[in-house]
């Protein structure tokens, strides 16, 4: 036991003091914290920058009928110019003022023209203004009333709600929980590839320098293979917190120093978005899925290293091994469509795909305390099984040296007898 | 009679296509040198192994001290296998600390012992280099230092001088020689035959898995013996009457007494024909008895 714990202690501290993981665990929740930011910062500031932009747009008209009725916006100012205006105009579009010609020939035809192609909200916003104002007229010609009209359409606000367990009502935010979903699919996937490979890699390395013999005459290859996944385990762990705490760290900061008071913060929209949701025991259920998968694939990735050479030997080795992965990460959309489905249940009880499945289905409450228990004994249970199959292979394939080797042989490996 | 530290009987280990060890019964005595000889994939190594408990035998029994080889035994062995390495990116004194510490010391224990081997070897100012600075012979002494580090009672050697130059084989030498005298058992694997004249006490000779030659260096001499006498005359065509089998180059012969003869009879009859400038009884080597033992397999 003292000497797993030796083994996890070196493991960690050797990785936690590379550089790149220093880098990466920097980098990462900037950028993170910066993305989390960026869109409230861009809307904050877009209405200034489209105020500078304001265009002017001419129109052309036998009356001023539309011009008349066309009321300015933040984007656009309407003018209206006489048509001999409008062929000086054409001929020398970049000099003049004006960045588009509205050209009334009836009702029922309306010419926009521009130099260049014009924006589709420019487009949108003088279309619809123009219907608006014809409309009016034509209601108007037809003898109806418009503020009668008004209060005829329906004013009904739908809200989807879902019965909880205990006999209360949960007002459902679909959207929220296919993002929460997609996002918990999608860390366990990347913690899943990025973790198992660094065990991958260690174990090559042990191999390719020659130190396992070293070591494997103190201590057992099953203490050795142990320590090493919960040593990585420990770095992916701490990593992610730190990624955690500084990216709100940063949106904080980002928050405090871009933003105007008067405008609703992140955290508060935040916490807007996530009231109804159980986020502490999904954070739990998460956590064990993370572990769960996490030291499923881990022990597979392992097995790989011991068995080959050098790393370019792994790649068709860790092929078979992200199939159900992948398949998991693209049947993300199907499953939120549909979470309680067949599909979904199977997926998040076969343990090659439960972590990421049922980490996106778990969000939309769906999921049978059965279901979860099952799926859960189902990933321990393989867990197991895999380390055991994994340390047989393993505790040979360290020692090997050489050539890569075949299928056949790692079975015999396994039943090989201590 | 000599006590033992290790005895293995009839050990059998069997690989894929082949017997890797058939049937190899050894004794290995306390605070003595044993040099374990073979050539390549004879089966050296597997055997060394076996005794670290890397791998077990099929069949067959190994006792360590008086019990049956088991886990917990490891302390009380160091091995310093062939294929050698340590981690690259760690620091000399960090890993070396950590293996140690593998190995069942403590931190402090480790450390203050380390230091010492360390200035012994003249590797201390490497404490804090990388591993991937050292030299091979560096990383060689490093990997020594570790081995030897918790004491054990039996260290197992496999090709200890390779990658070390003459000046640090001769520093390693010594230092196998001193753990010698102070009452460690040491099991040495090597090619180099010379080394095996130089310290082993007793050997045993493997090839193709079987145990071919045993006993203790000087009686193993004795016996590959064949009453070969070289010597230098003052002639270059000497011509013998009652020794016909000889060889010569120069003034310098070869000649194989026949049975019924003995070498008082060949001086005296050289001296009928010249003077001796020299004259000796030839002793086998061990590489000449290698050879030999091994070709008439």
């Amino acid at each position: 036991m003292n000497k797993i714990w030796l083994i996890i202690k070196r493991e960690y501290s050797v990785r936690v003091r590379k550089k790149s993981f220093i880098i990466m665990t920097i980098v990462t929740p900037i950028l993170l914290g910066l993305l989390i930011f960026a869109p409230s910062y861009l809307s904050s500031i877009s209405s200034e920058f489209d105020q500078e932009e304001r265009k002017n747009i001419a129109i052309v008209e036998q009356d001023s009928f539309f011009s008349d009725r066309l009321i300015n916006s933040d984007h656009l100012k309407f003018i209206q110019i006489p048509e001999s205006e409008k062929e000086i105009i054409k001929d020398n579009f970049e000099e003049s003022s004006f960045h588009a010609i509205v050209e009334i020939i009836d009702a029922n035809m309306i010419n926009i023209i521009s130099e260049k192609q014009i924006s589709k909200v420019t487009s949108k916003e003088i279309e619809s203004k123009i219907y608006q104002i014809q409309e009016k007229q034509n209601y108007k010609d037809a003898n109806i009333d418009i503020q009668l009209l008004n209060t005829l359409s329906p004013q009904i606000s739908f809200n989807s709600i879902i019965l909880t367990d205990n006999g209360g009502e949960t007002i459902s935010n679909y959207e929220v929980k296919s993002v929460l979903s997609f996002v918990f699919g999608f860390l366990i996937y990347i913690f899943i590839f990025m973790y198992g490979s660094l065990v991958m890699r260690g174990v090559i390395e042990e191999k390719t320098n020659r130190i396992v013999e070293v070591i494997i005459s103190s201590v057992k290859p099953f203490q050795l293979l142990l320590g090493k996944i919960i040593g990585v385990a420990l770095v992916g762990f701490t990593q992610f917190v730190l990624w955690i705490v500084l990216s709100l760290l940063v949106a904080n900061i980002a928050e405090v120093s871009f933003m105007e008071r008067n405008q609703t913060g992140i955290f508060e929209t935040m916490n807007d978005l996530l009231q109804n949701i159980d986020i502490l025991s999904l954070s739990i259920y998460f956590l064990f899925y993370f572990i769960g998968g996490y030291l499923l694939y881990s022990s597979f990735f392992a097995c790989i290293g011991a068995a080959v050479d050098n790393e370019s030997d792994t790649q068709q080795m860790i092929l078979p091994l992200t199939i159900p992965l992948i398949l998991s990460l693209s049947m993300i959309e199907a499953i939120i469509n549909n979470p309680d489905g067949t599909l979904a249940f199977w997926m998040s009880i076969f343990p090659l795909s439960s972590p990421i499945v049922m980490m996106v289905r778990l969000p939309f409450g769906g999921v049978e305390s059965w279901e979860l228990l099952l799926s859960f004994c189902i990933l321990i249970l393989t867990f197991l099984f895999t380390t055991w199959i994994s340390s047989r292979i393993y505790r040979i394939g360290i020692l090997m040296y050489g050539k890569k080797a075949s299928l056949k042989e790692l079975i015999r490996w396994i039943k090989f007898k201590s | 009679m000599k006590e033992n530290i290790l005895i293995t009987k009839n050990v059998v280990k069997k690989y894929e296509n082949h017997l890797a060890l058939n049937d190899v019964s050894l004794n290995i005595p306390k605070a003595s040198i044993y040099g374990l000889l073979g050539p390549n994939g004879a089966g050296k190594t597997t055997l060394m192994k076996i005794i670290n408990q890397i791998t077990a035998a099929d069949s067959g029994e190994v006792v360590f001290n008086g019990e049956k080889l088991q886990r917990k035994h490891i302390s009380q062995i160091g091995y310093l296998p062939e294929e050698r390495g340590l981690y690259k990116k760690m620091k000399v004194g960090e890993q070396s600390l950590y293996l140690a510490q593998l190995k069942g010391m403590s931190k402090k224990d480790a450390s203050k012992k380390l230091k010492f081997w360390f200035e012994k070897l003249n590797i201390l100012q490497w404490w804090n280099k990388k591993v991937e600075e050292l030299s091979k012979g560096m990383a060689q002494k490093v990997q020594f230092a570790v081995t030897v580090i918790h004491n054990p009672d039996l260290l197992i050697f496999d090709e200890p001088f390779t990658g070390f130059d003459p000046v640090n084989t001769a520093i390693i030498r010594n230092e196998i020689l001193e753990l010698k005298s102070k009452g460690t058992s040491i099991i040495f694997s090597t090619h180099r035959m010379e080394s095996v004249e130089e310290i082993c006490d007793e050997i045993t000779l493997i090839n193709k898995g079987k145990s071919i030659l045993q006993g203790e260096i000087n009686t193993i001499k004795n016996n590959f013996r064949n009453n070969t006498f070289e010597f230098e005359c003052g002639t270059e065509n000497l011509v013998l009457e009652n020794f016909k089998k000889f060889q010569h180059s120069g003034n310098k012969y070869s000649v194989v007494i026949p049975d019924g003869y003995n070498s008082k009879q060949l001086i005296e009859e050289i001296l009928k024909h010249t003077d001796i400038l020299s004259f000796k009884e030839k002793i086998p080597s061990m590489e000449d008895i290698f050879i030999k033992t091994v070709q008439n397999e």
